[in-house]
């Protein structure tokens, strides 16, 4: 394996590059070497514009002084976050041809801090999918074992950070796409709480659980990227006005003086047993650190999954109704009238997961229905937003595995909906209750695939959160290992 | 308790046409998710309140200023079809 400078995390290159050691264009060109070397075989990205890339990094080392924390690094971008001028698809061919016209607000942000937004991520079509299988582009390879998937729906910014194709990468979280991944291929994956980041320019999926966040190679770099992806937002009318906290600051004030929550509800059969062993060894580390571990209840765990899928397949026919040949990339070649343009559009440029969504959510939010779907569904979220008010009365945040299973083969859940919907058993009820979660890697199987620990915080308490994974991080070194990728 | 969806009416309300193997694969899995989501019944929500934003957010106003917009003409290089500020589509009134 090559060194390179991609190995590198965002702190250490931003270190680096402060002290003029290296340049913008070094580190772009170690980015291009990395993507001839093992894009083929993971194929993390749809598209990139490699004359754009090195042209900004040119700029930036051009300039004299380096304004902001992330000068001349590349960031990747997850396919459904807008960009001015460049194609983004959702990786749908839907919206093939679609170039927005302006920048998600994240994409200021993290410009504004001199960063440069390189590539778009491969993902599951419109962020619905749980192994990144359904993307119209081809599937995303696990880096540690390629004939697994990445996870989904943020697989290919996973991918990316994990198969060092990328420093750091933006994901979105609806279900648990940033964390399953970020547990699936041995990264840092942060999603905020409801609120904290603007969706200003992210593409909707379901407007009342998606989140944007950070994966990233360690928690040093989430916390970097938080304090600069989060903030009201008056483009966003459900972006909070509080106060954002210097996370990096935070890091090393310690957990001796913290309880830490295990739900028993998430300790269940299903749990894979390598899981598990990598669970208990993690909940040893933070024992020996001096932390208090409590058991806590979340009784209402086992139906969070059914909420789940009423209320986000419900705002996802709502939100994607707009896809109909007239605004946005493709139309159908051939069609009668208006309304068979519509048809033909939506058949033609829809993938089978999407039209599976779209009909389950149309079907919750239909005449004679709504109330026994859509309306009993909000209000299991009520009840399982209460569940976690309970539980943190006695603790400062819970630990719980990220997702039942290490990665799965390739195709091995793409013809049974309901089981790919239950790999996202863990992650769903941090969106139902809009709290915080992280996952960091914990461990690995017998087979070398990583494993992922969550951390599930209190509501806008995201510097708890990252206190506590980077006392873990400090204390082990499974974030440190790299895949070999052949 | 297995339910069951007509799914050519739903997928008429979506603008969806279903192959024969689609339609035939959906019933089915679809039959499967509902059955599953049944599951909420178990639970008694007479007087549990819906849920909408985490936070108690409420009516989010803003300035009435008057800003700038983006040219119009920046919306027609997204569209599959458009001409002088408008989007293009078949005809609508015969």
């Amino acid at each position: 394996m090559s060194e390179s400078l991609m190995d590198l995390t965002l702190h250490e290159l931003s270190e680096l590059m402060r002290a003029r050691k290296i340049s913008s264009l070094e580190v772009m060109q170690a980015k291009l070497a990395r993507l001839k070397e093992r894009e083929p075989q993971i194929h993390a990205y749809i598209r990139w514009d490699e004359k754009a890339a090195i042209e900004e990094a040119r700029q930036r080392d051009n300039v004299q002084d380096h304004q902001g924390s992330l000068w001349g690094l590349p960031i990747a971008n997850k396919d459904i976050i807008c960009v001015e001028g460049v194609e983004t698809s959702c990786a749908s061919k839907i919206l093939s041809g679609y170039i927005p016209p302006y920048n998600a607000t994240v994409v200021e942000r993290l410009r504004g801090e001199g960063a440069i937004l390189f590539g778009n991520t491969n993902m599951d079509e419109f962020a619905m999918g749980s192994s990144t299988e359904t993307s119209h582009f081809g599937v995303t390879r696990n880096p540690w074992d390629l004939t697994r998937t990445p996870g989904g729906s943020s697989g290919g910014s996973a991918a990316a950070v994990a198969g060092g194709l990328a420093i750091a990468a933006l994901g979105t979280d609806t279900g648990g796409s940033i964390r399953q991944p970020a547990a699936l291929c041995g990264c840092v994956g942060l999603k905020p709480t409801y609120g904290r980041v603007s969706r200003y320019g992210l593409i909707a999926f379901a407007s009342s659980l998606d989140q944007i966040g950070p994966i990233t190679q360690d928690v040093e770099d989430a916390a970097l990227l938080l304090e600069i992806l989060a903030g009201h937002d008056s483009k966003d009318s459900t972006s909070l006005k509080v106060e954002v906290p210097r996370y990096r600051e935070h890091l090393k004030k310690g957990i001796r003086d913290m309880k830490l929550g295990l739900p028993k509800e998430y300790f269940i059969s299903g749990l894979d047993p390598q899981v598990k062993v990598a669970i208990d060894e993690a909940i040893k580390v933070y024992t020996n650190l001096g932390v208090e571990v409590v058991e806590c209840q979340l009784p209402y765990t086992e139906y969070a999954v059914a909420t789940y899928y009423v209320l986000a397949t419900a705002q996802a026919s709502s939100n994607l109704a707009r896809y109909d040949g007239v605004q946005y990339g493709y139309r159908a070649p051939n069609f009668s009238n208006l309304v068979d343009m519509y048809f033909e559009t939506r058949s033609l440029g829809f993938g089978p997961e999407v039209k599976r969504r779209i009909i389950l959510g149309t079907y919750a939010l239909s005449s004679g229905y709504y109330d026994a779907y859509y309306l009993k569904a909000q209000k299991m979220r009520t009840l399982i937003r209460q569940d976690f008010e309970e539980a943190f009365k006695k603790c400062d945040a819970i630990l719980t595995p990220t997702s039942p299973s290490c990665a799965f083969k390739i195709g091995e859940r793409m013809n049974d909906p309901l089981t790919m919907y239950l790999s996202d058993i863990f992650t769903i009820s941090a969106n139902l209750a809009g709290i915080p979660g992280i996952s960091i890697p914990c461990g690995f199987s017998k087979e070398g695939l990583p494993v992922g620990l969550q951390i599930l915080g209190k509501h806008f308490d995201e510097a708890t959160l990252l206190r506590t994974a980077y006392a873990f991080e400090q204390a082990t070194d499974h974030h440190k290992r790299k895949p070999v990728v052949r | 308790m297995k339910v069951e969806m007509n799914i050519d009416d739903v997928a008429k309300l979506a603008r969806l046409k279903l192959s024969a193997e689609e339609r035939e694969k959906f019933s089915s899995q679809m039959s499967d998710i509902l059955s599953y989501v049944q599951k909420l019944n178990a639970v008694d929500t007479t007087h549990v309140q819906a849920a909408d934003h985490v936070e108690a957010v409420q009516n989010v106003t803003r300035p009435d200023e008057v800003k700038p917009s983006l040219d119009p003409d920046s919306f027609l290089k997204h569209a599959p079809l458009g001409r002088d500020q408008f989007f293009i589509v078949p005809q609508v009134i015969e």
